[in-house]
């Protein structure tokens, strides 16, 4: 478990290199899997009421939770939710399927951060609309880790 | 083995809608790391969590590295019926785990 | 006089708990972290303890015992022992700590290969026996045998160390509760360990936590398990005498 000075200089010097190689999703990688999500039809703002924190303590482990606003019958429910990230190396996070059994259209996970961005949620209805809601969140750097 | 903690009330009344939350231990490696070597940790990570009740699957969830470790995943149902609630975790190669719960519906 | 009576009804008028200045790790972290700890069924600190738990009633090694078989129901028989270690070992005449207290037993004992520091199964067990005595008010040992160490904990933790040229003190005393970067600097009372720390996405020992502080003050790590490292974790838990233990802590 010791690591001497040299090696940590090593781990160093391969934390560096790994910045400069990023594999990361943009805006626009984000936009397409939306696009993917969605099949391309129109998203409307509203009808999520998505938490998140404005800002976290450590990127590794962000709660989050969606509600949207369905009666959740069986002509009238939402189908999907899914997750979607600008800047960690992939524009996915998750998808969750949802059926009229669930009662009420409510998840809640926790995600990884890999820096400051903005994090789109959108549900998916069983008439086929899709609705969205949009959060910033500020990631601070913990001080004193290990590597 | 398999290691997950899961909150399903014991007993509910019929119709009343329930919140379940579940927290598996998985390190949900994501692939994008660089290992002690230099190489990339090779991905592992849940891929697919379903919950049937009584056969039925009633939510389910697809995952990506972006989820965090020991992923947690709460959602709600409907109590229909008593009986069982089984809960399965498959990863990228293809394992899957599994749990099981209880409810008693009056 | 007049100055000692105005004094007196300064201290007169404090609530007894303000006059404890220490908090736990747990005051400086936000809403989000400290509601993950307080859930036990969405803290994942947790998950260690539920494995813990199945691995103290597993017979293991050439004996085929378990820790159940010589100390039953641990939550009757461990209740506390946390709250009181590390405590002076017999054999080796020197202190040791929780953690080389359960590699003892699985060797010497039980017949089996010792469990490796920060290892999985060290954790589970060791997270087990301390969720015994989660908001049990840390106890330090009070054998006199221990005194040269926690001395030599104490010497340690104010001494500057590494390319830095830091001590634990001048953070976590002189600064506590101002910043590094973001990061809001806790008074460094151990009373959640194991605990499950975001950063690592895992669980750790207060060990891998000295390698984490030691690193950042770019200082030459003292390994887990070693007569420093056991020396620093008596000084710290003497320290927070009567602080309520929460293993396993949510730290970020």
């Amino acid at each position: 478990m010791n690591t001497t000075r040299r090696q940590f200089s090593l781990l160093a010097a391969g934390a560096s290199f790994a910045l400069v190689t990023p594999a990361r999703a943009t805006p626009d990688s984000m936009k397409e899997s939306i696009q993917a999500f969605t099949g391309g039809r129109p998203v409307t703002d509203g009808r999520i009421k998505f938490e998140i924190s404005l800002l976290v303590e450590n990127g590794n482990s962000v709660p989050l939770s969606v509600l949207v606003d369905s009666p959740m019958t069986k002509d009238n429910h939402v189908t999907r939710i899914g997750l979607f990230n600008e800047k960690n190396p992939m524009p996915d996070v998750a998808i969750f399927n949802l059926t009229p059994r669930s009662g009420r259209a409510q998840i809640a996970t926790r995600m990884r951060l890999n820096d400051t961005q903005f994090i789109t949620a959108i549900a998916e209805m069983s008439d086929g609309t899709y609705f969205s809601a949009r959060s910033g969140v500020i990631v601070t750097m913990p001080a004193c880790v290990e590597e | 083995m398999a290691r997950a903690l899961i909150n399903v009330p014991q007993k509910a009344k019929r119709g009343e809608i329930i919140e379940i939350k579940t927290l598996m231990s998985h390190p949900m490696e994501t692939g994008f790391r660089p290992g002690m070597d230099g190489q990339l940790i090779p991905r592992d990570i849940i891929e697919k969590f379903v919950c049937t009740y009584n056969g039925e699957v009633v939510f389910s969830a697809q995952l990506y590295p972006a989820i965090t470790a020991n992923p947690f995943i709460s959602f709600t149902t409907i109590a229909t019926d008593s009986g069982t609630l089984v809960f399965s975790w498959t990863d990228n190669k293809g394992d899957t785990q599994v749990q099981t719960a209880s409810i008693q519906v009056e | 006089m007049n100055r000692l009576v105005a004094l007196w009804l300064v201290c007169a008028a404090l609530p007894a708990a303000a006059q404890d200045a220490r908090k736990s790790g747990f005051a400086f972290m936000g809403p989000d972290t400290q509601a993950m700890q307080t859930d036990d069924l969405a803290n994942p600190g947790m998950l260690f303890v539920l494995e813990g738990d199945a691995l103290w009633k597993a017979p293991v090694g050439a004996s085929q015992k378990s820790c159940a078989s010589c100390h039953g129901d641990a939550p009757q028989t461990m209740k506390g022992v946390a709250a009181r270690y590390p405590d002076f070992d017999e054999a080796t005449q020197a202190p040791i700590d929780l953690a080389g207290r359960i590699i003892q037993c699985r060797a010497e004992r039980q017949g089996a290969a010792p469990p490796q520091r920060e290892g999985h199964e060290l954790l589970a067990l060791t997270s087990y026996v301390a969720h015994q005595s989660r908001d049990l008010a840390i106890a330090p040992a009070q054998d006199a045998r221990l005194a040269s160490a926690r001395a030599q904990g104490a010497a340690l933790y104010s001494t500057r160390m590494g390319q830095l040229n830091f001590s634990c003190a001048q953070c976590h005393d002189d600064n506590a509760g101002g910043h590094l970067g973001a990061a809001p600097i806790p008074q460094a009372h151990p009373t959640g360990y194991p605990l499950y720390r975001l950063e690592w996405q895992a669980l750790g020992s207060l060990q891998r936590r000295f390698r984490n502080c030691l690193s950042g003050m770019r200082a030459e790590p003292i390994s887990a398990g070693s007569a420093d490292a056991i020396a620093l974790e008596l000084f710290l838990m003497d320290r927070a005498t009567g602080m309520k233990l929460e293993t396993p802590a949510v730290r970020p």
